[in-house]
């Protein structure tokens, strides 16, 4: 038997790994997949604990978040499509023309 | 140590070393595949939670069609190749100090949520002794999930399929040449 | 009696050399019916009536020089062939072949004919033939060619269109059953009607049928949708820069893709193992037989048709297939609904 901690660990471990890739990373690819890795720490959370309170509303939950990262991983591909054909960089610094 | 834990500590270690590798990775193709990787664990990890259904699902949508967009534009952009420390810190970039300060601060922010989640109820017993009605074939059965997806949660179902639609047509229009 | 776990063990090396024999078995057959089609003898020499030819092959192939592009990423270079591989042989583990069965009295309790019985074994199809296609986008991108890139890119958005289709018409036949698992699927489709007309899914759903085989043929790269791997126009697609036993791996991966998308439509809307005359412990046999005729048209389909264009192709997935299949699953849930199936 693995303890419900063991899940809720690990789903926390690979939050803040992959908040560490948001924070740290200068590639907005390596960013977006980072947020990826986020979201899945998430649905592991959900599902274990779905789990112990041995329902299934886990597992609905998790069908959520993932619809949800599907949408915004296609639209945060397309902005970077776009921002690529303007400064033909992947560094997030380099789109600095609102600040003052 | 029993079997189930086993397997438990193999597929979390083989997600937690993918996840950082998908992180730390310079290439952002490796990081692609590494992160289908980390899918492939967390999927083995739900079987063992009694959920194939999330599992396959898991595989079919992130590994199967959101990883094959990511691949596609790392393919398109051509972006193979991250800069070099040096040019990073150049273009005004991170250098080796933030980047330390930032892990160790990763690590806090870990230790933090591990011991609030901890404080859960239930956090300490086994999986299969807690909580109400532990029922592992009524959980496995898909079609008390289309039961609760359809009744209980059937607002945010047909909201979601709205966003997947607004999400669509988004897309297309931020990725278009002109418009 | 020998123990039930070393029955399912051995099922696992069974299945697999199954398989190899039959990726055998499909490269003599296509040489041989491309060969009658096209009005003369296919390989006649090597071996009676030339069967020993695809074991000519396989040497001929193993004896070649392996190279690699200089510039190519090796890892992805490297794991390219063996994803494709993989996929294509996990797929068939769930796929059932045969009725539940004590191997003639030598079992104390039936096992089924499939290395895993898994309660949503129609997904885990789906979602390995989904992983397949990264091992043809890793090719065609680490052999950083332009013509495996092309090839790697209409291969991978062809495969990914037909998709759906492909799974939607499977959700069609999922309403008709009630189960996600294949075993259920082909025991909802024992006995007849009248005593004439077996219960199989074809007959209640041939607008599925006709869709399923379509984006099989889409999905494991076929003719008329070759496009990836079109000979006259991208000298050879993805595999372009891969030689000898890599380029074994893609034909292996490709014939056991098309023999388990052959299994999969015949279990779930031919009635996989049940047929007339033979009791339910051969049924192996009608399974062979039906994958054999659907495997037929597949390779009767590549000498006969035209290769459709890359845009064609496109429209026909989305424009065509896709709000079909999309008709024939609201039709269907209205008539299970209608009729109470």
């Amino acid at each position: 038997m693995v303890p419900l901690g063991h899940y809720l660990i690990l789903s926390a471990i690979l939050f803040a790994t992959g908040t560490m890739g948001v924070f740290l990373r200068r590639n907005v690819i390596t960013m977006l997949l980072s947020i990826e890795v986020m979201l899945n720490a998430v649905n592991l959370a959900f599902i274990a604990f779905g789990r112990t309170q041995g329902h299934v509303d886990g597992q609905v939950i998790m069908f959520f978040v993932v619809t949800v990262a599907a949408a915004e991983a296609a639209v945060g591909l397309a902005l970077v499509i776009a921002l690529f054909r303007h400064r033909e960089t992947l560094n997030p610094d380099a789109f600095t023309s609102l600040k003052w | 140590m029993g079997t189930e834990l086993l397997v438990f500590y193999a597929f979390a270690a083989l997600a937690v070393a993918a996840s950082l590798a998908v992180v730390l990775g310079k290439n952002p193709m490796h990081s692609v595949l590494l992160l289908i990787v980390s899918f492939a664990a967390l999927a083995g990890l739900y079987i063992g939670l009694d959920a194939p259904f999330a599992a396959v699902v898991q595989i079919i949508i992130y590994a199967g069609a959101i990883m094959v967009l990511f691949l596609f534009v790392v393919m398109l952009l051509n972006a193979h190749r991250e800069d070099e420390p040096a040019a990073l810190e150049a273009a005004g970039g991170l250098t080796r100090g933030p980047i330390r300060t930032g892990a160790a601060l990763a690590v806090v922010l870990a230790a933090e949520l591990g011991w609030a989640l901890m404080k859960a109820r239930g956090a300490n017993d086994g999986m299969l002794s807690a909580g109400a009605g532990a029922d592992a074939q009524a959980l496995q059965s898909v079609r008390s999930l289309g039961t609760v997806l359809f009744t209980n949660y059937s607002l945010a179902f047909e909201v979601t399929s709205i966003l997947i639609l607004v999400a669509m047509i988004g897309a297309v229009v931020l990725a278009k040449r002109e418009l | 009696m020998i123990p039930l776990y070393l029955a399912q063990f051995g099922m696992i090396f069974a299945v697999f050399g199954l398989l190899l024999l039959s990726a055998a078995v499909m490269v003599y057959s296509e040489r041989k019916v491309a060969a009658f089609i096209q009005q003369r003898y296919g390989p006649y020499l090597v071996g009676p009536k030339g069967m020993l030819q695809p074991i000519a092959d396989v040497v001929k192939l193993i004896f070649k020089e392996p190279l690699r592009p200089l510039s190519a990423d090796r890892v992805l270079f490297f794991l390219a062939p063996l994803i494709s591989a993989t996929a294509a042989f996990a797929a068939f583990a769930v796929v059932p072949f045969g009725a539940e069965t004590t191997l003639f009295g030598l079992l104390a309790e039936p096992i089924s004919l499939q290395v895993a019985d898994v309660n949503v074994a129609v997904l885990v199809i789906f979602a390995i033939t989904s992983v397949s296609v990264y091992g043809i986008v890793l090719a065609g991108w680490s052999s950083n060619s332009k013509y495996s890139l092309f090839g790697a890119l209409r291969s991978a958005s062809q495969m990914i269109s037909y998709e759906l289709s492909y799974g939607m018409s499977l959700v069609s036949v999922l309403l008709l059953a009630g189960s996600l698992s294949v075993t259920d699927i082909v025991n909802a489709q024992a006995g007849m009607w009248f005593g004439v007309i077996p219960k199989w899914f074809v007959f209640l759903q041939p607008v599925g049928f006709v869709i399923f085989i379509i984006a099989g043929v889409a999905e494991t790269n076929r003719a008329p949708f070759d496009l990836p791997e079109a000979e006259q126009e991208l000298v050879a697609g993805y595999h372009t820069e891969y030689s000898s036993t890599a380029f074994m791996m893609f034909f292996l991966a490709e014939y056991i893709n098309m023999v388990t998308a052959c299994a999969v439509a015949t279990d779930v809307f031919l009635g996989g193992w049940h047929g007339p005359f033979l009791p339910l412990g051969f049924g192996w046999i009608w399974f062979l037989v039906k994958i054999g005729a659907l495997l037929f048209f597949y390779l009767w389909m590549r000498w006969t048709l035209p290769r459709l264009r890359y845009d064609q192709l496109m429209m026909f997935g989305w424009k065509v297939l896709l709000p079909v299949s999309a008709l024939n699953l609201i039709v269907t849930a209205a008539g299970v609904i209608y009729f109470g199936y």
